[in-house]
């Protein structure tokens, strides 16, 4: 599983001390070769292939604005199969034999924590574009989705000013659910919210008649939603098919982005409070752009979501990282990554040299009978990230 | 005591999805000793038909009445097709059975994904079918009252259809003795494709019904099968009264454990169960050699 193996893995200072064999990358021609690595195939498919659409684009706006240093970038794509052993071989395979300059990809936790030793001991690079569950931070990896604090915290505060006393929390059984929930309660506790319950149903769980029944015995002000997939399609029939609302109990979602609204009904969902940094409808000439060159490559009916973004976004920072540093070589990169910034499609993000993480704009938005998200809440200036919850004396103990 | 009556009714709800799913795997399993693993694409091939019909008639109350029988009919004629094609020149050789349709399986869910894209789709419940009703004083959501009366109807009509016409004499025939059937001039062949035909209408018609609880994508069959393949086994092979008693048992364990603990230690406890269940009684709750079928 390798869920463990990269725990406790903290930036160190030691950045180009010369540590494994990963310097193959060769930039004597006028191209350079990066990698992508996201599951093609398999049940992350869905989610991935929509990732890999906008690394793609990217990389041709990138090479058709002259490319990165003035070398064309040439992209070699993997599969990683939603498995995360084949993550790990596949990172190693683009590292090793292709000696591509940087990696992209990665979705689900376990497929990171499986590719960190592997980007660790070659002293690669990996850029990450999926919102996660914190406590973790690499010199080896660039995390361009959110951290707890720009994402679950935010959105817990958004509860608190809408007056929220008392929550029910509902998640699939697995790492990312556990992590935020513990997280939820160490907030609750100090900020006086009540959790009236907690339940995890297995991934894949279909049958949510009893936990909404749970929930509506329960008459919390707002639940929480950390559940994953296609569960939160029989989770959302069953909750408005039981008589409940987003007025009178909202369902506050980290895991629903644009394109998950379509599979489970607009209106079995219209309403309900989600939160990201990014949604296709910010009002922006960069977000305008992207939206637009999206849909004209992959068609009009595509949707833009938040790790999408993120994913488009991470290339442009290692572009910017790299015309930083004026080399392609890791640890060059590395050194320049503090204060490297780019206008993203959600606003101006900018990269934490010690964390690795970037700063993001919290947006709390709610779900149109379009199928959109439109932004009812926003924290109005980008939230430094802070992995392990540091900043916050509520958390102390939770990153053991 | 009203948590224990709602829970009773949830268990009843969701013993009723496990039915549909498994009433059809009881005829085609139970009656002709195939073992098909495609049966849940069937299941997921009728929820297709209902979001094809939706989209193709719009009005969600008539689409719904217009994909109970168009999904009987596309899962029944991809049973015929399985049946013609490939199932006929391997009877009486289950495990043969078990590898060809997990093919099939695996085959259908790609097409599915060409055809209708990896994401997810929705199929809108009509607004008759929205929210709660009140029963007794309890607020129960129309949709699973609705499933319920389907998965009912399901079990009445087999029954008749078993018990009493002559289709259902030579299924049962053909089933106790099929030489002698043979000999007494009941075409077994027709006998066969006709029951593989209804057994796998019956999987469209559950996968209809699933559109009102849950997602609609290329692997919706696989959470299904197993579930169904538990009832079919445990109510007792080749028995519809096994298999109703089965599920509704199994439904209301799972939601009544569930309500005390969580949702995997329910679905851990109840396998737990039904293996002690089958030590002791491993031919499941009904035996074949009660001659009644239905």
């Amino acid at each position: 599983m390798g869920l463990l193996a990269g725990c406790g893995a903290r930036v160190s200072d030691d950045a180009g001390s010369g540590v494994g064999g990963g310097t193959c990358v060769d930039t004597s021609g006028s191209t350079v070769k990066i990698g992508f690595l996201n599951s093609r195939s398999g049940t992350m498919a869905i989610s991935e292939n929509t990732v890999y659409n906008a690394l793609k684009l990217a990389a041709d706006q990138i090479n058709s604005s002259g490319g990165v240093l003035g070398k064309q970038l040439t992209v070699l794509a993997e599969d990683g199969a939603s498995e995360p052993t084949v993550f790990a071989e596949k990172a190693e395979k683009l590292i090793r034999a292709d000696c591509v300059a940087a990696v992209f990809g990665g979705w689900t936790s376990s497929s990171r924590k499986a590719m960190l030793p592997v980007f660790e001991s070659t002293n690669a690079l990996l850029f990450y574009p999926v919102q996660y569950e914190g406590l973790e931070s690499s010199k080896n990896i660039f995390y361009t989705g959110a951290t707890t604090n720009q994402q679950i915290v935010p959105a817990l505060d958004y509860l608190k000013e809408k007056g929220a006393k008392s929550l029910f929390l509902v998640g699939s059984d697995y790492v990312f659910p556990q992590t935020a929930n513990k997280i939820i309660k160490a907030y609750a506790k100090a900020n006086g919210i009540e959790v009236k319950g907690e339940e995890y149903a297995p991934l894949g769980h279909t049958d949510f008649s009893t936990i909404v029944s749970k929930v509506k015995a329960a008459d919390a002000d707002a639940v929480f939603n950390t559940l994953n997939g296609d569960s939160n399609v029989a989770f959302f029939k069953e909750y408005k098919n039981a008589g409940l609302t987003a007025e009178a109990m909202p369902v506050l979602s980290v895991s629903i982005a644009e394109e998950e609204v379509g599979g489970i009904g607009v209106g079995n969902i219209v309403g309900q409070p989600v939160a990201w940094n990014y949604y296709q409808t910010i009002d922006s000439p960069q977000n305008k752009k992207f939206v637009a060159d999206f849909k004209a490559a992959y068609g009009p009916a595509k949707v833009t979501s938040d790790p999408m973004e993120a994913a488009y976004t991470s290339l442009y920072l290692w572009k910017g990282m790299v015309e930083k540093a004026k080399s392609f070589a890791v640890p060059d990169v590395q050194k320049a990554a503090g204060g490297v910034g780019f206008e993203a499609p959600e606003g101006t993000v900018t990269v934490n040299g010690d964390n690795h993480h970037i700063a993001k704009t919290a947006l709390i938005g709610k779900i149109g009978p379009d199928g959109l998200i439109y932004t009812d809440w926003t924290s109005g200036k980008p939230i430094e990230p802070d992995p392990y919850l540091k900043s916050y004396p509520w958390a102390a103990g939770l990153s053991g | 005591m009203e948590i224990l009556l709602s829970q009773l009714f949830n268990g009843l709800s969701g013993g009723s999805i496990l039915l549909l799913a498994a009433l059809g795997l009881a005829l085609t399993f139970g009656q002709m000793g195939v073992i098909n693993m495609a049966h849940g694409e069937f299941i997921m091939a009728g929820a297709y038909t209902a979001y094809v019909v939706q989209g193709v008639l719009g009005d969600a109350g008539l689409s719904l009445l217009v994909s109970l029988p168009a999904a009987f009919v596309v899962g029944g004629l991809l049973g015929l097709a399985l049946e013609a094609l490939l199932l006929r020149r391997m009877y009486h050789r289950p495990l043969d059975t078990l590898l060809v349709t997990f093919g099939v399986s695996l085959v259908l869910q790609q097409l599915a994904r060409d055809v209708f894209g990896t994401a997810g789709v929705d199929v809108a419940a009509p607004g008759w079918l929205s929210g709660p009703v009140e029963v007794l004083g309890f607020a129960f959501p129309k949709t699973r009252l609705f499933i319920l009366a389907i998965a009912v109807a399901a079990v009445v009509v087999l029954s008749v259809l078993l018990a009493f016409t002559p289709l259902g004499r030579r299924i049962r025939a053909t089933v106790q003795n099929r030489a002698l059937a043979e000999t007494s001039g009941i075409s077994t062949r027709r006998t066969d494709r006709t029951t593989f035909f209804v057994g796998s209408g019956l999987a469209g018609v559950a996968g209809v019904a699933l559109t009102l609880m849950g997602s609609i994508s290329a692997n919706l069959g696989t959470a299904y099968i197993v579930d169904a393949f538990l009832v079919v086994v445990v109510g007792g092979i080749g028995q519809i009264k096994g298999a109703v008693i089965a599920a509704f048992v199994l439904g209301v364990a799972q939601s009544w454990i569930e309500y005390s603990t969580t949702a995997s230690i329910a679905k851990v406890v109840v396998l737990a169960l039904i293996v002690v269940f089958l030590q002791v009684r491993p031919q499941g709750i009904f035996v074949v050699r009660t001659r009644s079928l239905a």
